[in-house]
Order: C-alpha cells, then sequence, then structure tokens
C-alpha cells in the first residue's frame, strides 16, 4: 500500500537481511512453476519441435528444418492476415486507449455528477463474454431483427451492412472497443488514485491549471500504467479470433479461413490438418507479438526515466 | 453510488504504513469536498455520451431476452412486444435439448472453481513467495514468468492441444482445467500486492515465535493479502467463465461445454441445413450468462476496486 511518490520512505522492497536466502520461497513458489512448465513452457518447445517437420501424403513425417518457416514468409495468406490486424492495432488500440485516457482523467478529476455509477458502468462489459459480445453486437449489426434494420425501416434509408465484407473489421473493432474501454479505463484510474494528492495541491498552489497539471503530474504518473495497457491491447489485437470466429455463423462472406493469423492457425490444424505448419504460423505470430511489446515496453521504460 | 468507497480492506500497521497509505483514506476526501462545488455539467454530459454507448448493448439484450422469436423480427429492437415472454424463455433455455444448458452452466461453474480458485491460489502463494523469499533461481522464475505475460496465450493452443491428446487429456475437463490454472498477470498483481500489504516486521516476529513459514501465510499474512486476493480470483473468473478459444479446440463433446462455446453452437445452427434457428434461446441464455458475472463484479466492488489500486503502485 505504499504509494509511488513516498520516495522518501526507504523502499519496502530492497532485500534486507531478515530475508534469508534460503530454498524456503521454492516451496511457495514450486506449485506455480510446475504448472506453468506444463502450460506454457512445453508447448513453447513442443511447437518449435513440431514447426521442423513435415508431413507429406507420400514419405509421412520427415524433417525439414527451415522450410516450414521460409514458407510463413512467401505465403500471401498469413501476411494477409497480419496485415488485417496490423490495421486494426493502428487503429483500434489508440481509439480505445485515448478514450479509456480521457474517461480516466474526467472520474479522477472529481467534477463528474455519479462518477461512481459511471466508472462501474463503463467496466461492466468485461464481464461480458466476447462469445455474448459478439453474437449481441452482431445481433445488433444485423438487418434481419437488429437496430441497422429497425433504424434503415424507421427512417426509410439504407445505412450499409456492418457486416459487409469492407466493414467488418470496424465493426469488430467496435466491439472490441466496448468490451475493453472500461477496463483500461480502470487500469489507468487506479494509477491516477495513488499519486500522492499533496502534489495537487502544491501545484495548485503554484497557480497550475489543470491541463497543466494533467500534463505535468497525471500524465508521467501514467505512464507505466499506460506501456502496460498498450503492450495487452497489442497482445490482444494480433490474437484476434473469438470475434470473427463467432461472427464468421452471421456474416460467412465477410470472414474467410484466414481473416486473422490465429484464425488462420485454426483453421490449418482443424480444417486442414496441417498441424506442423499451423505450429509455424503461431511461432511467427509469437515471436512477432513479442518483439513489438518489448519495444513498447522499452519505449515506455525509457521516457520515464 | 458513493463517490467515496472506503479503500482499503486491511488497516495500516505500522506508523511508516499509516503516514504513507493515509493519503487516499485522510486526505482524498477532504479534497472531494472541496471539489463538490465545481462539478461540471458539460463533463457530465460528455460522459453520459460514453454511457448510453455502454450500456445500449446490455439493455438491448435484456429487452429483447423478454421477445419471442417471431416477436424479435416483428418489433422494434429497443421497445418491448405486445407478449412478455421472458420468462417462457427462460424456461426453454433450461428445457431445451434436454436440458443440456443447465449442464453447460455446470461445467462452467466447474471449470471457474477448479480453474480459477486453483489459479488465484497458486498464484496468491508463488506472488508471496516471490515477494517475500529470497531463494536461488528467483530471477529466473520471474523473468521467465513476466516474459510469458507477452507470450500470445492462444499461440500456444494448437501445441497444447496436440500435447494433451497424446496425453488422452482432451474432450475431458482437464483439458479445461490444467490451463487455466496458471496466471501469470494473476502472479505479477499478487507479487506487487504482497510486497506491501504483509510488513516483513510482522514475519520476522512470526518467525521469532517459531511458527512455520506456511502457518504464517495461512494464519497472519493471508488476511492481509484479501482484497489482492478478490481482485485475483475475479480477474480469474472472468477470464474462465468468458473462455472460448481452448473449450473450442479442446472438447468435441457438447456434454463438455462451457456455456460460451454452448450458446455459440444454437447460434450456429440456425446456418446449417435443416438445424433449427433459436435466436430468443441463444439471446436469452447470452443473458442468463453474463448475470451472475455482473452480481459478482457489483457486490465485491469495493474489494477489487482496492485491490486493483494497490496492484497498480508500480505498474
Amino acid at each position: 500500500m505504499v504509494a509511488a511518490p513516498q520516495a522518501g520512505v526507504p523502499g519496502a522492497r530492497r532485500p534486507s537481511a531478515s530475508r534469508r536466502r534460503s530454498w524456503v520461497g521454492w516451496r511457495f513458489v514450486g506449485p506455480f512453476v510446475a504448472v506453468f512448465a506444463l502450460v506454457f513452457l512445453a508447448p513453447i518447445g513442443y511447437s518449435i519441435y513440431l514447426s521442423l517437420f513435415r508431413t507429406q501424403l507420400i514419405g509421412g513425417t520427415a524433417f525439414v528444418g527451415a522450410d516450414n518457416y521460409t514458407e510463413v514468409l512467401g505465403d500471401a495468406q498469413f501476411w494477409s492476415a497480419f496485415g488485417r490486424v496490423a490495421v486494426f492495432l493502428a487503429v483500434q488500440v489508440p481509439i480505445m486507449l485515448l478514450l479509456a485516457l480521457l474517461l480516466a482523467l474526467a472520474i479522477d478529476s472529481g467534477r463528474l455528477y455519479g462518477a461512481g455509477f459511471f466508472r462501474i458502468s463503463v467496466f461492466l462489459p468485461y464481464a461480458v463474454p466476447a462469445v455474448v459480445a459478439t453474437l449481441m453486437w452482431g445481433f445488433m449489426y444485423g438487418t434481419r431483427f437488429g437496430l441497422v434494420g429497425n433504424i434503415n425501416e424507421a427512417f426509410g434509408i439504407s445505412l450499409r451492412d456492418p457486416l459487409s465484407p469492407d466493414l467488418v473489421l470496424a465493426s469488430i473493432g467496435n466491439i472490441v472497443t466496448w468490451q475493453f474501454v472500461g477496463y483500461n479505463m480502470l487500469i489507468l484510474y487506479s494509477a491516477l488514485r495513488v499519486v500522492d494528492p499533496a502534489l495537487y495541491e502544491a501545484a495548485e498552489m503554484d497557480g497550475a491549471g489543470q491541463l497543466r497539471i494533467i500534463w505535468a503530474i497525471k500524465l508521467p504518473a501514467l505512464r507505466g500504467a499506460l506501456s502496460i495497457a498498450t503492450i495487452f491491447s497489442i497482445i490482444g489485437s494480433f490474437q484476434l479470433f473469438n470475434e470473427p470466429s463467432v461472427l464468421k455463423s452471421l456474416a460467412p462472406n465477410a470472414i474467410t479461413s484466414y481473416f486473422t493469423p490465429n484464425l488462420y492457425a485454426y483453421s490449418l490444424s482443424f480444417a486442414g490438418q496441417k498441424f506442423n505448419y499451423s505450429a509455424t504460423v503461431a511461432i511467427v505470430m509469437g515471436v512477432i507479438t513479442m518483439i513489438i511489446a518489448y519495444a513498447v515496453q522499452l519505449r515506455g521504460l525509457r521516457k520515464e526515466s | 453510488m458513493a463517490t467515496t468507497t472506503p479503500r482499503v480492506g486491511h488497516k495500516p500497521r505500522t506508523a511508516r504504513h499509516a503516514s504513507a497509505s493515509s493519503g487516499p483514506l485522510v486526505v482524498r476526501p477532504a479534497r472531494r469536498a472541496s471539489r463538490r462545488k465545481r462539478r461540471s455539467a458539460t463533463l457530465t454530459a460528455l460522459t453520459v455520451i460514453m454511457l448510453v454507448y455502454t450500456l445500449l448493448p446490455l439493455a438491448w439484450l435484456a429487452i429483447n431476452a423478454t421477445k419471442t422469436q417471431k416477436g424479435l423480427f416483428d418489433s422494434f429492437g429497443l421497445w418491448l412486444d405486445g407478449d412478455f415472454a421472458l420468462f417462457g424463455n427462460i424456461a426453454d433455455t433450461f428445457s431445451y435439448n434436454d436440458g443440456i444448458f443447465t449442464r453447460w452452466l455446470l461445467n462452467t461453474v466447474l471449470y471457474v472453481v477448479v480453474g480459477a480458485g486453483g489459479a488465484t491460489f497458486l498464484a496468491t502463494l508463488a506472488g508471496y513467495g516471490l515477494a517475500k523469499f529470497d531463494f536461488p533461481g528467483k530471477k529466473a522464475v520471474f523473468a521467465t514468468v513476466i516474459g510469458a505475460v507477452a507470450v500470445p496465450g492462444t499461440a500456444l493452443a494448437v501445441p497444447t492441444f496436440l500435447m494433451f491428446s497424446e496425453m488422452g487429456l482432451t474432450n475431458t475437463p482437464w483439458a479445461i482445467i490444467i490451463p487455466s490454472l496458471v496466471s501469470p498477470f494473476g502472479l505479477y498483481l499478487m507479487w506487487t500486492f504482497a510486497t506491501d500489504a504483509v510488513p516483513k516486521e510482522i514475519l520476522e516476529s512470526a518467525r521469532v515465535d517459531g511458527a512455520g513459514e506456511f502457518r504464517t501465510f495461512f494464519r497472519i499474512s493471508m488476511p492481509m493479502l484479501a482484497p489482492g486476493i478478490v481482485t485475483v480470483l475475479l480477474f480469474n473468473v472472468v477470464a474462465t467463465w468468458n473462455n472460448y478459444f481452448l473449450p473450442l479446440i479442446m472438447l468435441k463433446d457438447p456434454d463438455w461445454y462451457p456455456l460460451t462455446l454452448g450458446l455459440n453452437s444454437w447460434n450456429a445452427q440456425a446456418s446449417t441445413v435443416g438445424g433449427e434457428a433459436v435466436f430468443n434461446l441463444v439471446i436469452t441464455g447470452s443473458l442468463l450468462t453474463i448475470v451472475p458475472l455482473i452480481v459478482a463484479f457489483l457486490l465485491l466492488q469495493r474489494y477489487w476496486q482496492s485491490g486493483l489500486s494497490a496492484g497498480s503502485v508500480k505498474g
């Protein structure tokens, strides 16, 4: 509970003589590490192993070295899927995080009526499963008994079908934004809560306006939380699967089997039985995601110092 | 809803902690009071737009759960239809297809209780261990686990499926429960929380009194960790309750489906040849699926919000 700005307090985390170095800690960490090894490390190792082989109709499974990787790099379907999530990432994530930031600042400003109600309401969609959120929005988008159909009927206009091939990515972006804007807002708001209020008072006494306070105190305090939120959003975007997978039954023509890299890896395994190639696609995406997440983290940390 | 919710579930114990953590407790209300005069109607109006965006789909779901399948097509989406069919829909949801919805609900509860409960326990133990003990390999453990947060979970799904299928675990509840037991984010949150919530002086005195480490953990540390545990538990419950990708891959037999997979299969059957469209049941089932989580979040918000604030200290 020690608030970050109390820099004068000797860091509670600093190792002290009282913390004896022994194996006792392993008794606490051990169970987690054991399960972690089974469901994280082993599959990573196994997929690297898989990616080095290929099953052919003639000759069975053979070691092919880096062949699968060369194939992914030249795979137009993979790159089209990758391009789609990259566009999604470039458009949806900034919109969502900016909204979350503005909302967090608005709530923290203490100038809202009903701030508590607002905070919890905006967060609620996070508790809605992606499947339910997608079904719900999918029905609302629908022209049959959805709101778009209703509006068209009521006003005698013809809005474009949100589930048409050229709009479906934006429609998915809206679903994801709806689900996660409150979650991100809460992460940012929590970070604002631990700022020492004395800083604001000092700033006000020095004649700083609200915008100046936001710029000079609140945004720097949010840097760590913002970089964490950004990293989670990047990972989430590259993993995009649930929404397109569920929407596929409502919009079969707009969503291909390689709509996102994850959907592509899934289709390769479960419709195509190409397990080795699918593992390779997953690894390539994983590496790209980690490189980008890592770069963002470094940027975030460098700015902090 | 009060804006000045009490923020901590555990009291500061030492002078140092009191001075540090009473900031939000004591100073904030004063600041709030002075600001109350300056509430902004413009700002509130802007956030109302956001509120409409957030709540409209949920209202749509609740309204349309009261309609028959015919009513869905005939009536305006944001207003009630002539006949109020909510209770009929709920009864139909539970009885359709020999009551498989009940089975899915029980499966989900099983996955949540064992998976999310176990994940919270493991994360609490390990987070506490990382925060309070120095042991060989600690840095390696920490680096690996934090690195794993950045590994796309779904990238592991296919190899995990193949591994589990060789072990004979696919199409069993274990295939869902075991992967749910690990929550790197939960560990991170517990580690930051335990670092500050449990003063080392108390652990020292327990050691001096001759209490074993586990006894100290369960008797003394766990209660202090409560807000952090509730926070991690809620996030794990949401993750498990909402899980879709993993069950989709692991399970073939609808008898083991969780609610998410079941609802999607009801929706998908409308577009299969000869499949019966049951949109009213998909909508009512969706509503029934989200209600428990929303209730849990509302009831426990005091705890998880304070846990989240504490956890974000080092965000």
